[in-house]
């Protein structure tokens, strides 16, 4: 081929487009229902911790990036079966472009090291903080009021919280069970590392 | 899902209009919205969105689907707005989230994902010198929306594995074996990818 530096690493192609499809699976599902409140948990913007958390910082953003652009083309992917450009456009529309921040900053912290359990916590947490941070000046303008914006954000923390604690657990869970996963190299061509088959 | 997602067929004046040019309307509006602060203003803009809908054809009952949604958002955020900062700025920003939300509503109802694609395909045709292939960008989507059904399928599996354990209220028994799989199917499904020479130099 003529041009080598654009093919893109079947393996790192596989995972961000199987996680891109994996956030649209959490919005499919129906939210869960925790404790007696009525207010169901939605599980999609755990999404872009989880990648984050399981993918790193490049392979998880590219697959956020991914599912927003399908999710902005039209395809109904936003939990509660939105999607097209208006979800973008609407109040809440910094939290999801958010998520591209927020997939790379768990990214970055959480493959700085070993896998444990504190460390998912930090990153899961700095990673609800980036997406904060792009989300609520966002709402803000929207408003056109700075402060209207905190108090309205402020009732979605608790919840924010409660997916960022369980993103970090299963996290460290998934590492436990696939040990590797993220320091997984792009060229892993098949089981047996060592030949790489050029 | 529908596999054509929310678009509604049709031939009107608006279905035939480039996606380009639609594009930059929506963009247009919705940062026109943020310029006008005036509810009156803002009334006549939200009354031309409506009359959009009138022009595409779009079915009442599609009409009414995406008018829940929007006024759900909107009658929120009025709700807050009053009570937070007043009635008048309620107003504008009530009629501003219906005004953006139904235009891009509209865009979307009226507008194939095929011909979004191709626009993209077009538009990235300029990036190919920095190693983009825009034909790249058709076969991501694509393996997404076949990963999605797999998906669909293993989470259906494992939420039932989950009933038969007793833990259907646990988030933790559902999302771990759930990524676990995930993982592995991306794993194999790179490993085809690779077999059928995709990364080879």
């Amino acid at each position: 081929m003529p041009e080598p530096r654009a093919t893109l690493p079947a393996a790192d192609v596989a995972r961000t487009v199987v996680f891109a499809a994996f956030i649209a699976v959490l919005g499919v599902f129906p939210g869960v229902y925790v404790g007696g409140s009525g207010v169901p948990i939605v599980l999609q913007n755990a999404g872009p911790l989880l990648a984050g958390s399981i993918l790193g910082a490049r392979r998880a953003t590219a697959s956020v990036v991914l599912f927003l652009a399908v999710t902005a083309v039209g395809l109904p992917l936003l939990s509660g079966g939105r999607g097209g450009i208006g979800p973008f456009l609407g109040p809440s529309g910094g939290f999801l472009i958010g998520w591209i921040l927020s997939a790379f900053v768990v990214g970055i912290i959480a493959s700085r090291g070993l896998l444990t359990l504190p460390r998912m916590l930090v990153a899961n947490l700095a990673g609800l903080a980036a997406d904060y941070l792009i989300g609520i000046p966002f709402l803000g303008i929207y408003n056109g009021n700075m402060g209207a914006a905190l108090v309205q954000s402020a009732v979605f923390v608790p919840g924010d919280l409660a997916k960022v604690v369980a993103a970090a657990v299963i996290a460290s869970l998934v590492h436990r069970a696939l040990p590797g996963t993220l320091a997984a190299p792009t060229s892993r061509p098949s089981t047996k590392p060592g030949d790489p088959g050029a | 899902m529908n596999p054509l997602g929310l678009y509604q067929p049709g031939s009107s004046p608006l279905h035939r209009l480039g996606v380009g040019w639609k594009l930059l309307a929506l963009l247009v509006l919705a940062s026109g919205t943020f310029v006008l602060s005036s509810p009156v203003w803002l009334g006549v803009v939200v009354a031309a969105v409506a009359l959009g809908f009138v022009v595409a054809r779009i079915p009442l009952r599609r009409c009414w689907a995406a008018a829940r949604g929007v006024l759900v958002i909107a009658a929120f955020l009025f709700l807050v707005q009053w009570w937070l900062i007043g009635l008048d700025q309620a107003t504008v920003v009530g009629l501003r989230v219906i005004a953006t939300l139904a235009a891009a509503t509209l865009f979307t109802l009226t507008t194939r994902i095929d011909a979004i694609v191709a626009m993209l395909e077009r538009r990235l045709a300029p990036l190919r010198r920095f190693g983009v292939r825009p034909g790249d960008v058709a076969l991501l989507v694509g393996l997404m929306f076949q990963a999605v059904t797999t998906l669909t399928r293993i989470a259906g599996e494992v939420r039932e594995a989950q009933r038969a354990r007793g833990a259907e209220r646990s988030v933790v028994a559902f999302a771990v074996p759930l990524l676990v799989r995930t993982v592995r199917h991306a794993d194999e499904l790179g490993e085809a990818l690779a077999a059928r020479g995709m990364g080879d130099r």
